[in-house]
């Protein structure tokens, strides 16, 4: 996983609320088996129109905003669908950080095993960068995990907190697997004590009847 | 010990390891597969040259992309064939069990663990699928994850987790005659919102929830997520170990008796402290539809589309506007006024055969309206050869139900089953974001009775008025 310490980059506001991991990308590009190439499809059936051309209105096809690589939004960012070609789509398509009041649980877990660095801030801050970056097209922001910080040039400071494990790791660019896998005496010694009437997975050809 | 929660119980009884400042690691005893989000994680394994550490506890199903035409035509579509080829390459190179598209206990993930007895109380279960939460039903600790997280327990059979918090949520009384478990669990998302939950473990409780059947609290466990739970749980009891016996993965003779010893221990002692309580009358619970884009955009069927200047909240106020923009409603109009090109009755949130019965009691001896397309999907070839051992099949399509094969279909359209777009559709299933089931599709969420009416009627209905015998 590549480290994140430090990155100073254009925001793009994107001012919704709930905004589910359907819209971020939907289904029909979760058929490649792969784990590159899906930020063509990032928010695409808000960012095209039917003919496959660019949708004016959208806010991040607004001009300005092409070179973002922070994402602002609305409460509750990236809630629903446990998919991975969420963030696989977002840092494809050049976003590494995103700041928003809270996120869905499993897309904010997803970010940090890929690198990206997800700021959680009031509602009433974020509304003022989203204020901002809409107001200002090719407004920047940096964002600090060292510091624990953001900034922009006309004196924005803001601190946020993040749990250190995953500063941690973000910061050192760690891979979890790795990391559980010294532990793996600790693993076997729990399954040595793992009851015999567990279930472990036969095999069934017997039909099944509901009752 | 003080008294501890369902939940705490069968997280402590799963830490390998716990240090300060680090998310625990709990161990999982069974993990769930599919084709959809796993290729990338089996990858990441062959990348590095490691193996699968249980595939004894792992299984893998195909389900979201089949097509639910009959089996003898094949997918038309290559990508997703790719990935179903794939997942049978990985399952065979790994040595995972695998109910492929022509097996006979094929079927949507979540329907068929709980059918082959492979979801059982107290186990900690995972799968790259945010639905998961269902098999809480059990009395499991049952979540979803990601693609990374995937490989992590491929790798290791465990996960990195940070304790969430618990939320009862209690659901008191009896509930009216004519209201389904999907009626339950849309009034709580309604009432705690989309992100209501988040950060949560829930554990239902009360005397509704207890007279639920399994399926019923399936139904309920399944959209926890939609709540922003991590996870949502029902406490073990006779209904359970009852669904339980004699499957063919649920323990057996001695070993029997020992896990209903341990499974009697799991709930929720006397006193025990959940962070969070919400108590909601189950006695003033009525059919509910959804109207907007996520499903705590919800109202009952005898009310009628909200106006975004009700909404005090900004961000409200315009995510209001923009579902009613995209779902083409007008404030005002009332719910049962509101007609449909398509039903779906199916997905892993009301496929089960339960959920089959009572929608065929509806459709029996009527017929679906013209303007309406509708389709019934079964959970799982064995829900399919069950209700057909039943002869519901044959209610179904002499209503003029498309009767098809197992899948979860047009709950996301990643098949040939979706909406067209500006067609809209009552579904039984869990999401009504925009484009779900199929870009431009209009998605009304609702209980199997209550599509199977809509189906009949072409508009929604109230069904409590519908005297559907038992
Ligand atoms: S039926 Fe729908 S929600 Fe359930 S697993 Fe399939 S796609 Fe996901």
């Amino acid at each position: 996983m590549e480290p994140f310490v430090r990155l100073e980059g254009v925001v793009a506001p994107l001012d919704r609320v709930n905004v589910d991991t359907d819209q971020i990308i939907p289904k029909q590009f979760l058929k490649r088996v792969e784990r590159t190439g899906f930020g063509q499809f990032a928010f695409f059936d808000w960012r095209f129109l039917e003919d496959g051309k660019p949708n004016p209105k959208f806010e991040l096809n607004q001009p300005g905003y092409e070179d973002a690589s922070i994402l602002v939004a609305g409460r509750n960012f990236g809630c629903g669908s446990s998919r991975e070609h969420a963030p696989w789509a977002l840092l494809d398509y050049g976003i590494r950080v995103v700041i928003a009041p809270s996120f869905g649980d499993i897309f904010y877990n997803n970010c940090a095993k890929n690198g990206m660095l997800l700021v959680t801030l009031p509602e009433t801050t974020v509304n003022e960068i989203l204020a901002r970056a809409k107001s200002q097209p090719g407004y920047q922001l940096t964002v600090d995990l060292e510091k624990n910080l953001v900034t922009d040039n006309a004196g924005l400071e803001l601190s946020f907190e993040i749990d250190a494990f995953r500063r941690h790791c973000l910061l050192n660019g760690l891979d979890d697997i790795g990391l559980t896998l010294n532990h793996q005496g600790d693993i076997s010694a729990f399954e040595a004590e793992r009851p015999s009437w567990k279930p472990v997975v036969i095999a069934s050809q017997v039909p099944v009847l509901g009752r | 010990m003080s008294p501890r929660t369902m939940f705490d119980k069968i997280w402590d009884a799963h830490v390998v390891r716990d240090v300060p400042g680090e998310p625990a690691l709990l161990y999982i005893d069974l993990h769930l597969v599919h084709e959809v989000t796993s290729p990338q994680a089996f990858d990441g394994l062959r990348l590095a040259d490691r193996k699968v550490r249980r595939p004894d506890l792992t299984v893998a199903t195909m389900d979201h992309n089949v097509p639910t035409w009959a089996r003898s035509i094949p997918s038309t579509d290559e990508i997703a064939v790719k990935q179903m080829e794939v997942l049978e390459k990985n399952c065979r190179d790994f040595g995972i069990t695998l109910y492929d598209i022509h097996h006979p206990q094929q079927g949507i993930v979540h329907v068929i663990g709980p059918e082959l007895g492979l979801t059982q109380p107290g186990l900690t279960i995972v799968c790259g699928d945010s639905h998961t939460s269902t098999h809480g039903a059990f009395g499991a600790l049952a979540f979803g994850i990601g693609t990374s997280e995937v490989e992590h327990v491929l790798a290791t059979q465990c996960l990195l987790q940070d304790r969430p918090k618990t939320f009862e949520i209690r659901v008191n009384g009896t509930l009216p005659h004519g209201v389904t478990a999907k009626d339950v669990i849309l009034a709580i998302i309604g009432k705690i919102g989309t992100g209501g939950a988040a950060g949560y473990a829930v554990e239902y409780t009360g005397e509704v929830i207890r007279s639920l059947s399994m399926e019923g609290r399936m139904t309920v466990c399944n959209m926890s997520i939609e709540g922003g739970a991590r996870a949502g749980m029902v406490a073990p009891d006779a209904t359970t170990f009852a669904y339980l016996e004699g499957r063919p993965n649920a323990p057996k003779g001695k070993d029997w008796e020992k896990a209903l010893a341990e499974w009697q221990k799991l709930p929720s002692d006397e006193g025990a402290s959940f962070d969070r309580l919400i108590e909601i009358d189950g006695n003033s619970l009525v059919p509910y539809v959804t109207w907007g884009t996520n499903p705590g955009m919800v109202v009952p069927v005898t009310g009628s589309i909200p106006d975004p200047s009700s909404f005090s909240d900004d961000g409200d106020r315009r995510s209001v506007e923009r579902a009613l923009e995209y779902m083409a409603l007008i404030p005002g109009t009332p719910i049962e006024d509101i007609f449909v090109d398509r039903v779906f009755l199916g997905s892993c949130t009301n496929s089960r055969i339960e959920d089959l019965r009572a929608a065929a009691k509806v459709a029996r001896g009527r017929k679906v309206h013209p303007n309406v397309r509708a389709m019934v999907v079964p959970g799982s070839t064995s829900v399919k050869r069950q209700a057909e051992a039943e002869g519901l099949h044959r209610i179904f399509e002499e209503a003029g139900f498309e009767w098809r094969e197992a899948g979860c279909s047009m709950c996301l359209g990643m098949n040939p089953d979706i909406l067209r777009p500006g067609e809209r559709c009552a579904s039984t299933s869990n999401r009504n974001f925009e484009g779900r089931q199929g870009k431009g599709g209009r998605t009304h969420l609702v209980s199997p009775v209550m599509a199977a009416a809509t189906a009949i009627a072409g508009h929604f209905v109230d069904t409590r008025d519908w005297n559907v015998e038992g």
